[in-house]
This record gives C-alpha cells, structure tokens and sequence, in this order.
C-alpha cells in the first residue's frame, strides 16, 4: 500500500497546479490579428494571453453585442472553485497518507477519483453553460447581427475544446498545463486504486 | 522561319550555359532572362516575410528620413525629423511645433544629409539614429524603438552644417561647417572673408544611457569647408578626421575659385585630447543663443528651451591636436575602414584615390614630418602619411565604404560607377554601372568595425529614363548590388525620396524586437489626457476652450459639443485609449488651418481650432480605423462671439 499512497498524493497534489497554471485558454485568430487575441482561463479568474488582449477582446466582441470577459467577482465559479481544487487536492493527500499507513483501503481511492471525475464533469458542463450564454445572450442594440438561414441570430459560442470559425475569427479552445496537471494526477490516482487493490490482492 | 527558330534555340541554351557557370561572373550577363530571375529570387521577400536588414536614407531637402527594408527595397516609414509632415501632424499639432523651434524662431523645412546609427565598441548597437540638417545647423535623434525623432540641438555659429559622424562608443557627434562664417557672427564686409571667416567644428556629447544630446565644445578652425567627417576607430579611436573644400577660402565662384588648389586637406583632429584640455578648464565661453528641443514619450509632447553660450577652443591652444593631411582635388568623402588603420581621401576633381596611413601619420607627427603650417597647425609631409593611391579608378570619386573582408567600394560621381578595391594593394577588383550619377553609398555596417558585406547600395543624383516618367521631376534612384562574391551584381533598382545623400543600415534583427506596438496609456503623463471616456470633458478660459476628448473605435467622446464662439480657441485634446497594436485614430475639423492629428494607442495629440463662421461643423476620424470607421465623427455648434449659448457636451445624448 505504500506505493500507491504514495500515488494518490502526488497525484491529489498536481491539482495544486491549477492554482498556477491556466486550466483552458481559448485563441481567437483573425485576418487582422495575426497574433491572435487570447484568454487564459484560470479556476481563480481569466486572464489576457498579452496584456491588452481581455481589453482587445471586449471591443471586438462588442460589435456583435457580447458582453465583456467577466472579472473572477462577476462570476460565483471563480470564488468555489479554488475552495474545490484545493478541498479535493486537501482530501486526496489525507486519503492518500491514510492509505500509505494502511489506515484506508485502495476503494478510497477509487472513491476520491468518482468524486472528482463528476465534480470536472459538473465543472465542464457549467463552463459550456458560460460559453453558450456568452455566446448566445447578445446585446440587441449590436451594431451587426446576422441571422442564420432560418432567421435565428447567429450563435458566436467557441468551442468547449476544439476549433470553430466565428464571422472572421477562427476560435481554439484547449486545455493548458494546469488542466494536464489534473488529468496526469488523476491519472495517477486511479493507478493507485489499480496497484492498491493488486497489492490488498495479493 | 526555321533558321530564326533556331538562332533563337541556340541563344536561349547560351544564357543557359551562361548561367550555369556563372557564380562568380554572374553580372557579366547583363540583363539576360534567367539573370534577371537569380537577381529577383535574391532580392524576392515572400508576402508575409521580412527583410534582413533596415536601411535608413536621408531625405536630403525633404527634411526628413525614409526607412526600407532590404533587399527588397521596400519602403516602411518616413520618419518626420527636419520638416514638417501634414501626415503625420508632425511641426504641426501642439506636440510636436516646439521641435522645429530654432533661435530664428519656427522653421518648417530642413535639408537632412548624413545620418549614422548608434555604436557601441565600434559595433552598430541599433539604439538610435543621428543625423543632422545642413541649413539651419542642427543635429536630430530618432529613436528606434518608436521611430519618432525625439531630440533636436541647434548648432550655434555654424553655417552649412556638414561634416557629421559619431565616435565609436557614440561618445561625441561631430557638426562640421560647410559655409564658413564669421565669429562670432557681425556685420563686415565679404570681401574680408579670408582669414576672418571661420569654420568652427563642434563636438557634441551624448549621454550614454538615454542618448541626450549637449554641446560640449567647439573647436573654431579656419574659414574652410568642412565637408565629410568620420571618426577613427580601433587603433584611431580618439581621433576625428574630416575633409576640407576651399582651402582657398573663396567668397565668390566657388566652382573655379575653391578648385585652384592641387591639395586641399584632411585634418585630424585628437578629440580626446581636446576634451581633456577642456575638462581642465580650457577654453573661453562665447556668447551664443540656441535650441534645444527633446520630445518625452511620457508626455507625449516636447519642450523647446533656449540656450546661451557655448564652449570655443582655439585649436592653436591645444598643441598636437590637430594635423592637416594634404590630400588632392577637394575631397569629399573620408572614410576610415574597419580597422581604423586607413584614411580614404576622395578628392571629387581627381582621377585617383587617396588613401592615408594612421600609423604613418603617427610616425609623421613623432618625426615632426611638417611641410608648414596652416594658421599655427602643421601640415604633414603628403608623402610621410600617404598609404597609397587607387590608380585610373573612374571619374569624381565620393564616398568609400567597406565590406570587413578587406575590400572597400568607393563611387564615382562623374563616371557613374562603384568600383570595388583591395585595401591590401590599393588594386581595382571590380566595377559596375550605376544609373546615375552616383552620389552616396551604403553598406549596412559599412562604417563600423563590423560590416556586413552582403549587399551595397548605390544612391544617384540623377534618375532620367529609370522608372516611368512622371514629369520633369522625379523620385531619386537606388540601386542594389548582391557584394558577396568575388564580382558585384546588380540586383535592384527603387526609387527614394528627397534626395538621399547618406543611408545607414542594420540587420533587422538588432533593432525589430524592440520596435514599441503601442504606447501604455497608464503611461501617458500628457497634461490633457484622459485615460477613460468619463474623465472627457471640455473646459473654457476666456476665450481659450479646452476639449479634453477620447477615441475609440469607433466614437469620439464627446462627439457633440455646444457653446463654442466665434474668437474662440479651440483646443481639441485627443486622447488615442486603444491599447491594441496598429489601430491608430486620426482627428480633423473643418476650417482648422492646420494638418490632421495623427494618434497612436495610448497617445494624445493636440489640435487649434480658430472657428471663424457660426455654425454647426463636423469633426471626423481620418484614418481608417474600424469597419465603422465611417461612422466615427461628431459636430461642434458655434454661435456668434456675444452669444450667452452655455457650454455642454455629450455622448449618445447623455451629458
């Protein structure tokens, strides 16, 4: 057991990296702006790629009636979900040193990796909430809106992750380091469960 | 037919077996075909691409200095420095009218020569850009991270600003007198002129560290003229040489007069120790009146401020400063090659290249190897110093420059070529055409311990059947040459503005990364800025209303304005809060008697506004800047002098 507590540790301890690194950025690329605008979202707030790019993007965006990059106080996301990392990063190294003493068996494991699997879930799905209202609820004085072939207005959402093209901007939307850094830690602990329950095993 | 078919077959398999043997014979072909297309792939810059190298020409009378890109020669900027510039506003808004104050008051036109990029150890550094003004004596700086002239420094009792270099650590720049004056000016007869005039040479300091100028001293040498100057580097660092026309000291036809002479002279001038004596406490101040005005990239505005007196030394007070090298014809160009050790005299009536030895002018000084004096300064033995000379080289040599492979390239004015020279045996390797009348010519690093010795270019006075015609006046002509190889191949003509009388250029990679994107608004210290569309606001003083106004794509705040009257001054105060890269906004009103501001993100430019008519006038955005660019204007109402119409703004209705 001590193996794979000692991996459940460093693996809840890599969520810590969230606290540093960007989870997802997203590019917004255009004839015009050959080095693209981009925002690095962080679990704390968003930030400009360069300097002005926040700013820069607030005004093209307002041509087409979106509302401006939330500051991390405008949005309740970015006070919980610091308090989450870092309660799930806290009680993944407690699981994880319990069952490096034995004192926990490898299901705690499995059960912090549940745990976390659905709270991402949960956190992508209301980030893709964001993405869609931002996308979605335009100003109605905008100076262009452009309807769809049925009539609706057109939806400028970017991509949860991947590349889509918006008017003259080709939007990427992809994880960054601190979102690997999640993905190898809770790799890492779902190893933990496996090598654990092969050690209970044998 | 079928003969032609051949003949035609059998010259195109010529070129072609031409070509393939032709490395280094490449530009004996002319302007064959498939040597026209390995000349346009050398200097070919795909869409999107960047040059290798800046160059930055002189624009001669139009005052001002042109930045292309080579080898494609594509022109980048003109950058406003001695004249005023409606485009940019430059001479023209608030801001910028103080740089062209001189102590005859505003001068709106300067004829810009020479120009020579910042060094440090004799290497180009790609700070900033010197450069200087022939007609009213001043000296300029431009900086290379905004391209924006940021310092101009009269040059008192000086006529016909000239002969102009910086030291090899850019110490000092030298501003030598072309039309010898009296001195201190005053009211005597022309005809005096010989041994009264004087033609005083001035040693300005630059501050290492921000680049500011200072005149430190001035050496008053005798009424000749100074025409070109290069400093000595390396082993001659401390010393300045520069040629002299009309040693003669002619007042009238000087084109027969100040050509009777077989020699005139190169005179060597010992700065350093000039420098020392002044730190001494030599010299005499000398009452004088000048200009010094320096643009503050805070501010976003310069400052003119008038100086009085300035520091004289009589050179024959500084014994062993200065040396006068006899050198034929009345030379132009002195240039010194990489290594400092030789003096390239061109004397422009000559039909030969004089070449001086540093270290024999040492040795010449050491054995007192005088032939007389001129004004209490010896005149070395021509023989003692000499190198040697460029035989049979063409026709009016000018301008040498060098490739630090230990050849240098010299042009030739009246026979209309640059003919390449061995600097080990003064032996001719090659010579090209230029198209022309060639005057100046530049290799980027050429005049430093560091050339880079891959391209040339040829700038001529005279551009005739070159490009499509455009009327009896036309763009002057540049040419570039490839001068890696043995022979030197032309590559490219374009033409330049003004009249380039001097270029200067620089791998694109010492300077392109710290060229600024936008000025920081949170920076800007201009004293009617606003940083944000609530603190826009308009504010009278008497007659004097100031607007203090924000653009953004794409709206001015306010955009309308109420109370203004007849009389009034009108100062429109714009303020640029774009913080985004290439996104700047223009400003006009109609009936200002001025240009258009000009503003780049983040800057505040000022216009007067004199309304004359009552009215409601619109104002609008110049420059193209969003795809509601057209929609970006705004009116202001202007009732009679004796209206009691109260004063009020707005945006969108809302005050």
């Amino acid at each position: 057991m001590k193996k794979s507590g000692i991996l459940m540790t460093v693996g809840s301890l890599l969520l810590l990296g969230l606290f540093i690194f960007p989870l997802w950025n997203i590019q917004l690329g255009a004839p015009q702006y050959p080095d693209p605008l981009g925002m690095n979202i962080y679990i704390f707030g968003i930030e400009g790629e360069e300097e002005f790019d926040i700013q820069n993007i607030d005004g093209v965006n307002k041509y087409i009636g979106m509302k401006k990059i939330p500051k991390p106080e405008e949005m309740w996301e970015f006070e919980v979900f610091p308090l989450v990392i870092g309660g799930m990063a806290a009680l993944g190294v407690l699981v994880g040193i319990l069952g490096f003493f034995g004192i926990l068996g490898p299901n705690w494991f499995l059960a912090w990796f549940i745990l976390m699997s659905i709270l991402g879930l949960l956190g992508m799905y209301d980030f893709n909430n964001w993405l869609l209202d931002y996308g979605t609820d335009l100003d109605p004085n905008a100076v262009i809106k452009l309807t769809d072939e049925e009539g609706n207005p057109l939806n400028y959402k970017p991509p949860l992750w991947g590349t889509d093209q918006i008017l003259n901007f080709e939007a990427k939307s992809y994880p960054r380091t601190g979102a690997y850094l999640l993905f190898l830690g809770m790799f890492l602990t779902l190893i933990a469960f496996f090598t654990g329950r092969r050690v209970e095993k044998s | 037919m079928k003969h032609i078919f051949k003949f035609a077959a059998l010259g195109v398999l010529g070129l072609f077996m031409q070509s393939c043997g032709n490395n280094t014979e490449s530009s004996k072909q002319g302007s064959g075909g498939l040597m026209a297309a390995s000349a346009a792939e050398k200097v070919y810059v795909a869409p999107g691409e960047h040059d290798e190298y800046y160059g930055f020409f002189s624009g001669g009378f139009s005052g001002q200095l042109s930045v292309y890109g080579l080898p494609s020669g594509r022109m980048l900027k003109v950058i406003p420095v001695f004249s005023q510039d409606a485009e940019k506003g430059y001479g023209y808004n608030e801001e910028t009218k103080a740089m062209l104050n001189t102590s005859y008051g505003f001068v709106p036109w300067g004829d810009l020569h020479h120009l020579d990029i910042s060094q440090t150890n004799g290497e180009l550094d790609g700070r900033w850009i010197f450069t200087h003004e022939n007609n009213t004596p001043r000296v300029a700086r431009i900086d290379l991270t905004t391209f924006e002239t940021v310092e101009i420094l009269e040059i008192p009792n000086s006529a016909g600003n000239h002969s102009f270099a910086i030291t090899e650590n850019t110490e000092y720049l030298v501003a030598g007198t072309r039309f010898s004056i009296p001195s201190p000016q005053k009211d005597m007869t022309i005809d005096e002129m010989k041994g009264n005039f004087k033609g005083p040479m001035t040693f300005v300091k630059v501050d290492q560290e921000t680049g500011g100028m200072e005149i430190a001293f001035q050496v008053i040498m005798p009424g000749f003229s100074f025409d070109l100057a290069h400093p000595g580097r390396a082993a001659s660092h401390g010393w300045m040489f520069a040629t002299t026309y009309n040693s003669e000291e002619a007042n009238t036809l000087l084109e027969v007069n100040a050509s009777q002479n077989d020699k005139d002279y190169i005179v060597a001038v010992n700065w350093k120790k000039i420098e020392e004596y002044v730190n001494n406490g030599g010299g005499e101040m000398m009452p004088a009146e000048y200009a010094h005005n320096v643009f503050d990239h805070h501010k976003h505005s310069a400052t003119s401020t008038m100086k009085e007196g300035i520091m004289t030394v009589n050179p024959t007070d500084v014994p062993g400063a200065i040396y006068f090298l006899p050198t034929p014809k009345s030379p132009h160009g002195c240039d010194v090659d990489p290594t400092g050790e030789y003096i390239v005299g061109s004397g422009k009536l000559a039909a030969q290249v004089t070449v001086h030895s540093f270290s024999k002018m040492l040795k010449a000084i050491e054995e007192e190897n005088f032939i007389g004096e001129v004004y209490g300064m010896p005149v070395l033995n021509y023989d003692a110093v000499l190198a040697g000379i460029v035989e049979e080289p063409g026709l009016g040599p000018l301008h040498t420059e060098f490739d630090g492979k230990g050849n240098a390239y010299t042009t030739f004015f009246i026979s209309s070529e640059v003919v390449k020279w061995r600097l080990s045996d003064f032996e001719i390797l090659d010579r090209k055409p230029t198209y022309y009348s060639v005057g100046h010519l530049m290799i980027p690093g050429g005049n430093s311990q560091k050339p880079f010795g891959e391209y040339l270019v040829a700038m001529n006075k005279i551009t005739k059947d070159r490009y499509l015609p455009t009327g009896p006046e036309m763009n002057h002509s540049a040419q570039l040459y490839d001068i890696s190889g043995e022979k030197m191949e032309l590559l490219l003509d374009f033409p330049t503005i003004g009249e380039p009388h001097y270029a200067a250029g620089i791998p694109a990679d010492i300077v392109k990364q710290n060229s600024k994107k936008i000025f920081r608004l949170d920076e800007n210290e201009h004293k009617y800025a606003v940083k944000n569309e609530s603190e826009t606001r308009v504010e009278r003083d008497g007659n004097e209303v100031h607007v203090y106004m924000s653009m953004v794509r794409s709206h001015f705040a306010p955009d309308n304005i109420e109370g203004i009257k007849v009389g009034d001054k009108v100062y429109f105060h714009v303020t640029n809060l774009e913080q985004d890269f290439d996104v700047p906004h223009g400003f006009a009103m109609i009936g200002a008697n001025t240009a258009e501001l000009l503003v780049m993100p983040g800057g505040t430019k000022t216009l007067l506004w004199e309304p004359k008519k009552e009215g409601v006038w619109p104002l609008y955005c110049t420059d193209f800047c969003s795809a509601l660019h057209q929609e970006m204007q705004g009116y202001v109402r202007v009732s009679p002098a004796n209206s009691n119409v109260e004063l009020k703004w707005s945006l969108d209705g809302e005050s």
